[in-house]
């Protein structure tokens, strides 16, 4: 993670981020393989301070690859956006894992916009419910918004100002086994939003701490 | 009560506290050692076996369910559980096909409990 001045995370504070972002994608990929029917298999979570140009380069814009993402922010003593993004050429397959597979092509076409909203929704809010249940704090959450484009242009297009501030970048890859879908869950937060998410993880982890002894009992 | 020896392995740092936390409210004579990942947990094990085992499946690396498989062969008697957030059916059915219990994150006291129960008469089985 790049240390820049004030927001640099410690080691347990970004441990306990991981956690958090685990716990809350994990909660929404057993949504998403309750929806599709097949084992949702995921990678670490992965957290960095970067640009949003490096942002957009980790989830593929080098090679112009059409993306689809399905966004929503939030806000709340932290805010952000969270998005759930894959390639273009795998919305419809997406599409037709959530919907039974019984449709045909015309019909997932016609659906495809708002099968997308829907599933993102369920997604994005079940992750974000869990992360602010275990900060205790309330996330008041958008509806879906609908973006196509390059990485890039999906990160301007959710409200970024300038392609080279620094944000808090986390994101975790997921593909739906047997089915040619695979993506990301990844959330967007500025710096300011960085410095209360700080004190709210703080707060995590001497709850967490409490009553214990200070001192480890293995390696 | 016996007094056991509990080896929770899992990468978050987080996790382990809030595992021990629970794990000292339930059985507080217990001894509890850490591991952050598959290669230190399996050297614990070589050096000196716990009673009980807990890994996390969500690791860089090796996960927790294939490590839980390689552990139970070398230790078949020995109560493991796979702990994680991932509580899809796959997850579940591959941790009990490899003989380890499985607790959903965020553990709770009451998960806990009942599994360390489990063990606890499992262990004492002749």
């Amino acid at each position: 993670m790049t240390d820049e001045p004030g927001i640099a995370l410690t080691e347990i504070e970004r441990d306990a981020l991981t956690e958090l972002v685990n716990l809350g994608v994990s909660g929404a990929a057993l949504s998403l393989r309750t929806m599709a029917g097949s084992e949702v298999l995921l990678s670490v979570p992965a957290i960095e301070v970067v640009s949003r140009a490096r942002a957009a380069s980790i989830i593929g814009s080098q090679d112009s690859t059409p993306l689809v993402a399905v966004h929503q922010a939030f806000e709340g003593e932290v805010s952000g956006r969270a998005l759930l993004i894959f390639p273009e050429a795998n919305s419809l397959e997406l599409v037709r894992a959530v919907t039974g597979g019984g449709l045909s092509l015309e019909d997932i076409i016609d659906l495809e916009a708002e099968a997308l909203a829907e599933t993102g929704n369920i997604i994005l809010n079940g992750c974000l419910a869990i992360i602010a249940n275990m900060l205790e704090r309330t996330l008041r959450i958008s509806l879906p918004e609908i973006l196509h484009g390059t990485g890039l242009e999906i990160f301007d297009l959710s409200g970024a100002p300038q392609t080279e501030a620094a944000v808090l970048f986390l994101y975790i890859n997921f593909s739906v086994k047997d089915r040619d879908i695979q993506g990301y869950i990844a959330m967007l937060m500025d710096l300011p939003s960085l410095a209360a998410l700080k004190l709210l993880i703080g707060k995590l982890i001497a709850r967490t701490a409490e009553g214990l002894e200070t001192h480890d009992a293995g390696p | 009560m016996m007094r056991y020896k509990i080896l929770i392995v899992d990468d978050s740092k987080l996790a382990r506290m809030s595992f021990a936390k629970l794990l000292t409210g339930l059985r507080p004579g217990w001894q509890r050692e850490e591991a952050a990942n598959a290669q230190d947990a399996l050297a614990a094990i070589a050096a000196a076996p716990p009673d009980i085992l807990v890994l996390d499946f969500n690791m860089p690396g090796r996960d927790g369910l294939d490590i839980a498989a390689e552990v139970i062969q070398l230790h078949p008697r020995l109560p493991v559980a796979v702990i994680s957030a991932n509580t899809q059916v796959e997850v579940i059915t591959r941790a009990q096909n490899a003989g380890a219990s499985f607790l959903p994150k965020p553990l709770t006291a009451e998960a806990l409990a009942q599994f360390l129960a489990a063990a606890e008469a499992r262990l004492a089985a002749p």
